[in-house]
């Protein structure tokens, strides 16, 4: 069962890819499925905040608004500096404060988790549009590089060994998280904390301090998402940048059943769609309106929801505040 | 007990519980969030090396200053009205429809097609149509989320904030395809007919009475009638309405049509009142100033309407801020998320604290 | 030598009560101390207090001469204290062995080591002769066995103090026994325990002290040879307490509510009433005795229109009912007492008033037509608070302002308004105080007297024996037996609920 979406989002990749040989040629093949990843990453980073946040129990509605404004941090600091990496690091802290002003909201003040998270949201979009200003630029974006050997390898080495710097640590940052869920202490003490908080409660795991660590970190993994975007895949930040990406990734969130590897998968799944409608047009197969490919993600968002509503069994605590000794 | 002992008991108590709504001490909540906010945001005013007071000064003094002032002011409020009724509507439901923007959207589209495509109707007639075509519209959008939230337990946050997106783009097509305007070269539709144009009366549009007027109507409906008591009790403790005779399934779907209908009408509103037609950059926060508003009003229909004017006004002075002092008119946007920021927290622990300790939106899955 | 536990001068308010009203006590190794106490006399609260669960407000506690500080898990912990839960303390998706070793892991670097995890807690079965699977999930076990990985959860760091908070709610008189016996036995090894129980037969079987608290205040100290049952029940309510409810013989007419074959299938989908045959007759109360989880919950529910019925009919007045809904049953004929009251009985942030007319709000004369009655909601509020003894200061108060018992009565209230033939009562006194229960318990036998024909179900083996008419055993699923309550004797009773033959 656990297995069930991963292996869903491998065999319906797998569909897509077959088909793309069938009517190209595998070098095409190989440039969408780069291009697949590059679209599947931030998605794929987001709902890792997702995971994070509600393995413990707590919804973060929030990740659209962390992203939007790490990735303006991103990119308005690198501007300022003329150093993206400086760049990097004030987004990744600001991330963090996002996550811990969730933590504050959702924990300590216990409020309605939907709506500490639009609030983040609707700060983000606030703060962005009032400090925004038009026409800076940074001194470039985290450039792709080659991993010696790897990158070499036919169809794998261009899919997942040519990126940026981001690319990279995003990649390994939701191994990292697969092994640690299932495999850690700490992993085990959060699955506790979001199914039955007062089991680790009374087993002497502090759930609100686990339950703060985690929203934090989360926000800091949601601000990588967003540099990514501004730092590494765009270069540049608009207003409204992430158009609706943290609110794609809690469906990919759901659709991969909280697991970090089926949500990388689903995840892939969205990036190759994407590409592939992209490729399409490129190539005029068909010829479909702007506007309708611009919204193909949000309709595969409702579809997956749909499919998977009811099916799916969320952590049990989730969107409950804890009130200790309430056992 | 003596029979006008009880009476007398009864009155009593019912006019405790009307005057407990408007209890001074809560009521103070919304308020000092409004100023409290103002100066967090003059602080930032003053890092940007900007003049906070005048900026306020100037922003008040055009929203609120003068009658002509006044009547921008209470344009731009009408359809922060209606979208904050909207999300309150939800809200009361226990729904949190984050997608009144796209019902809006839809609303003003509709309303726009309305107005240019039916000729020779009076206003009388051409106005209703165009005003319940939006509503339609917008109540349609939201029903996908309703129905999808009852019937198959998709979260209604998601569902409404991408068909937010998705109605933006299929109306950017619609507005640069089917209803274009012919022979012109900006993306929008054609101007409605004067027949479908909201009017004026010295200076105070009729639109938001309508807006005032239907506030009034939705909060008599949730206090007074069975069908307020069923929206009502399905948004404070479904399990407990299913187990009552209420049919919770067709309870959500209804409150979201109401509240799309209400937010659609808000689109309406603006077309036939304001922009006279749609164009792709349509009013763009106005959906999401609607869960501010509904938030400071503290979820209650008649409260919506003083936040609606202080945002109103707010947006209506934005652009003589910028002239007068070189603040950003954005400044609003900052403004609304910091009151947010500081009316929830005290706001939803009193209205919702009581849910039996569990939270109005608990998980994605049902 | 100082002793193992030392409460002093413990005190804990909440809003509204004082749980802990500077309440002492000691606990010396190798001792059963069973704290003995009505529902709310603070019992829990105390020893929640002493595992570091929530924080007094004043006072001391100290482990083997040294104080703990308030709040603090892990520490007291870590100083050799075990707690079973009256709530099982499990994560039901989690496996025996992660349960278990959750919050102290064997590691191996920054990863669990799963195998040592495995072998560890076969030794710790072993070594008390707790059978369990370390790979099982949790919420595939029976309710025993869970509580056997709670019990042995609270062993697995060489306990010296082990708190059991009221263990026996959920298992059969056999299972108590054995439970005793394992209690007993470690005791003998030396360890200090504290039993929290309102069952005075389990208080006489095992404890060497006894402690009881009223009101949040200790009352009193004894031991089991000084006093007995009905001593120590004196203690606990602060007065002679009258066992036997006094109730007339029942006037019983005909068949009112008829169940025939029903089969219900639980939350899991898994089969748990198999095949039920009663008849309710008019003028009766038909107890259903069980250990809690052998499918009396589920058969309530498909009675009362909460659960899909997988076969069988349900008949009212002959007339059968179709697999319908609640409020579809409730016009029917059947009130019904909801288990959950939180969940399906009150909207807790509504007024009392509008809890009274849950499900009648939009009939006459609380509505005319779409528009509500307020004037008349308000005013048959005023009387039925005064009617029921509903604790509060007035009507329009919320639901949740309410004490257990009074929210109850809010329930009990609605449900005979409408005088019924049928009142269906699941588990109708938990979580209430004393005098709520006996109100609740005069409201259930007068509306027999007028004629309604009550099922009673309670995990009360107590209550069922003092209220009932008949008897009726349910057991996996099953009605085992039905017996004339003046037949009914306790441990044949219980050996039926075990699902023992004769």
């Amino acid at each position: 069962m656990k297995t069930f979406s991963k292996r869903n989002g491998y065999f319906l990749s797998a569909i897509l890819a077959t088909a793309f040989f069938y009517f190209n040629g595998s070098d095409v093949t190989t440039s969408v499925y780069a291009t697949g990843t590059v679209f599947a990453l931030p998605l794929a980073l987001a709902a890792m905040v997702g995971i994070m946040c509600e393995r413990t129990g707590i919804v973060n509605i929030g990740i659209e608004g962390t992203m939007l404004l790490s990735a303006f941090v991103a990119f308005f600091v690198s501007s300022l500096t003329q150093n993206i990496i400086i760049g990097l690091i004030a987004a990744i802290f600001t991330g963090s404060m996002m996550g811990l002003i969730l933590a504050v909201m959702a924990v300590s003040w216990r409020m309605d988790q939907i709506i500490a998270g639009t609030i983040i949201n609707i700060l983000a979009t606030g703060l962005t549009s009032f400090l925004y200003v038009q026409g800076r630029t940074i001194p470039g974006v985290f450039q792709s590089f080659e991993i010696p050997v790897l990158s070499k390898i036919p169809f794998f080495g261009p899919v997942l060994f040519i990126h940026g710097a981001l690319t990279f640590l995003g990649i390994a940052i939701i191994l990292a998280l697969y092994v640690a869920i299932y495999h850690t202490t700490w992993g085990l003490r959060s699955r506790a904390v979001g199914e039955h908080p007062s089991s680790a409660d009374t087993a002497g795991v502090s759930v609100v301090r686990l339950r703060y660590i985690n929203v934090t970190i989360a926000g800091a993994v949601g601000a990588l998402a967003g540099a990514y975007l501004s730092l590494e895949l765009v270069g540049s930040f608009e207003r409204g940048f992430t158009a609706g990406k943290g609110f794609t990734a809690l469906a990919l969130m759901i659709f991969g059943r909280w697991n970090p590897l089926g949500a990388l998968a689903a995840a892939m799944f969205f990036g190759l769609a994407q590409a592939y409608a992209n490729q399409l047009m490129i190539d005029q197969i068909v010829n479909i309106p702007s506007q309708f490919t611009a919204v193909l993600p949000y309709i595969m968002t409702i579809v997956v929801l749909t499919i998977s509503a009811g099916k799916v069994r969320a952590p049990a605590a989730e969107g409950q505040p804890y009130e200790k000794g309430q056992a | 007990m003596s029979e006008t002992n009880v009476d007398k008991k009864v009155v009593k108590s019912q006019s405790e519980k009307s005057s407990k709504n408007f209890d001074v001490g809560s009521w103070l909540v919304p308020i000092v969030a409004v100023l409290v906010a103002m100066s967090l945001a003059a602080i930032l005013i003053k890092l940007q090396g900007l003049n906070p007071i005048a900026a306020y000064k100037s922003l008040f003094k055009t929203a609120f200053g003068s009658i002509e002032g006044l009547g921008v002011t209470l344009g731009k409020s009408t359809p922060l009205v209606l979208s904050g009724l909207a999300v309150a509507v939800g809200l009361r439901a226990g729904l949190f429809n984050i997608g009144a923007q796209g019902q809006l959207l839809s609303g003003a589209l509709a309303a726009a097609w309305a107005g240019v495509t039916f000729d020779g109707l009076p206003g009388y007639i051409h106005v209703p149509i165009a005003l319940i075509i939006g509503a339609f519209f917008g109540s349609v959008v939201a029903g996908i989320s309703g129905f999808l939230k009852a019937y198959r337990g998709v979260h209604e946050v998601i569902t409404t904030i991408m068909l937010n997106s998705i109605v933006m783009g299929v109306a950017d097509y619609l507005a640069s395809h089917q209803l274009r305007e012919p022979d012109q070269f900006l993306t929008r539709t054609a101007e409605i007919q004067p027949s479908a144009k909201l009017p004026i009366y010295a200076n105070l549009p009729l639109g938001f009475f309508i807006a005032v007027v239907l506030a009034i109507v939705i909060w008599w409906i949730l206090g007074r009638t069975t069908s307020g008591f069923r929206i009502e009790t399905v948004g404070r403790n479904r399990h407990a309405a299913w187990y009552a005779g209420i049919p919770v399934k067709r309870t959500v779907i209804s409150a979201m049509l109401i509240s799309g209908a209400i937010a659609g009408l808000g689109g309406a509103v603006e077309t036939l009142g304001i922009t006279y037609r749609y164009a792709p950059a349509f009013n763009l926060g106005l959906g999401f100033d609607g869960i501010t508003i509904a938030l400071l009003g503290r979820v209650h229909p008649i409260g919506i309407i003083p936040g609606a004017i202080l945002i109103g006004g707010m947006r209506a002075g934005a652009a003589n801020m910028q002239f007068d002092s070189g603040v950003a008119p954005e400044l609003v946007d900052l403004l609304m998320a910091l009151i947010l920021l500081l009316v929830t927290a005290p706001l939803i622990t009193r209205f919702f604290k009581n849910n039996s300790n569990k939270s109005m939106t608990s998980g994605w899955g049902n | 030598m100082s002793a193992l536990l030392e409460v002093t001068g413990i005190t804990k308010r909440y809003p509204g009560v004082v749980a802990n009203d500077n309440i002492s006590l000691t606990v010396n190794a190798g001792e059963v101390v069973a704290l003995l106490g009505e529902n709310g006399a603070g019992k829990s609260t105390l020893l929640k207090a002493v595992f570091g669960l929530i924080k007094p407000d004043s006072g001391e506690i100290k482990i083997s001469g040294t104080p703990i500080v308030f709040g603090d898990t892990a520490g007291v912990i870590s100083r050799g204290v075990g707690m079973v839960h009256q709530h099982f303390q499990l994560v039901p998706v989690m496996s025996v062995a992660e349960n278990i070793i959750l919050g102290d892991e064997p590691r191996r670097g920054i990863f669990i080591n799963k195998k040592a995890a495995h072998d560890e807690i076969l030794a710790l079965s072993k070594r008390y002769g707790l059978e369990v699977d370390p790979e099982a999930i949790i919420e595939d076990l029976p309710v025993g066995m869970q509580q056997r990985v709670e019990i042995l959860k609270a062993l697995r760091k060489d306990v010296k103090l082990l708190i059991l908070d009221e263990p026996t709610a959920v298992l059969t008189p056999q299972e108590i026994d054995e439970l005793l016996g394992v209690i007993r036995n470690l005791a003998n090894s030396g360890v200090g325990i504290v039993l929290i129980t309102h069952k005075l037969h389990e208080v006489m079987a095992v404890a060497d002290r006894v402690v009881v608290l009223r009101g949040g205040k200790l009352v009193g100290a004894t031991s089991p040879k000084e006093t007995d049952e009905a001593g120590l029940a004196q203690m606990m309510v602060g007065r002679s307490v009258v066992l036997q409810v006094n109730r007339t013989e029942a006037k019983r007419g005909a068949v009112v509510l008829e169940v025939k074959g029903l089969q219900v299938r639980d939350d899991r989908k898994i089969l748990s009433v198999k095949g039920v045959d009663l008849s309710l007759h008019k003028g009766e109360i038909l107890g259903v005795a069980g250990v809690e989880g052998n499918g009396q919950r589920e058969f309530v529910e498909a009675i009362c229109g909460m659960r899909h019925r997988e076969a069988g009919e349900v008949l009212i007045n002959g007339v059968a009912t179709k697999d319908m809904h609640p409020h579809a049953v409730h016009k029917a004929g059947i009130s019904h007492i909801p288990e959950d009251r939180e969940k399906h009985g009150l909207v807790a942030n509504y007024s009392i008033a509008d809890n009274l007319v849950l499900n009648q709000f939009d009939q006459a004369p609380f509505a005319k037509g779409w528009v509500r009655n307020l004037a008349e909601v308000a005013k048959s509020a005023i009387s039925t608070v005064e009617k029921f003894d509903i604790r509060t200061p007035s009507a329009f108060n919320t639901a949740s302002s309410l004490s257990g018992g009074n929210k109850q009565k809010v329930v009990v209230a609605r449900e005979l308004s409408e005088d019924l033939p049928v009142l269906i009562a699941a588990q109708p006194t938990r979580g209430v105080d004393v005098g709520s229960i006996e109100f609740i318990h005069n409201q259930l036998i007068s509306a027999r007297d007028k004629g309604a024909a009550v099922l009673l179900v309670s995990a009360e083996l107590d209550e069922i024996l003092s209220l009932s008419d008949r008897i009726a055993v349910m057991s996996d699923g099953k009605i085992v037996a039905i017996v004339e309550s003046k037949d009914a004797d306790r441990n044949y009773i219980g050996r039926l609920m075990a699902g023992l033959k004769e």
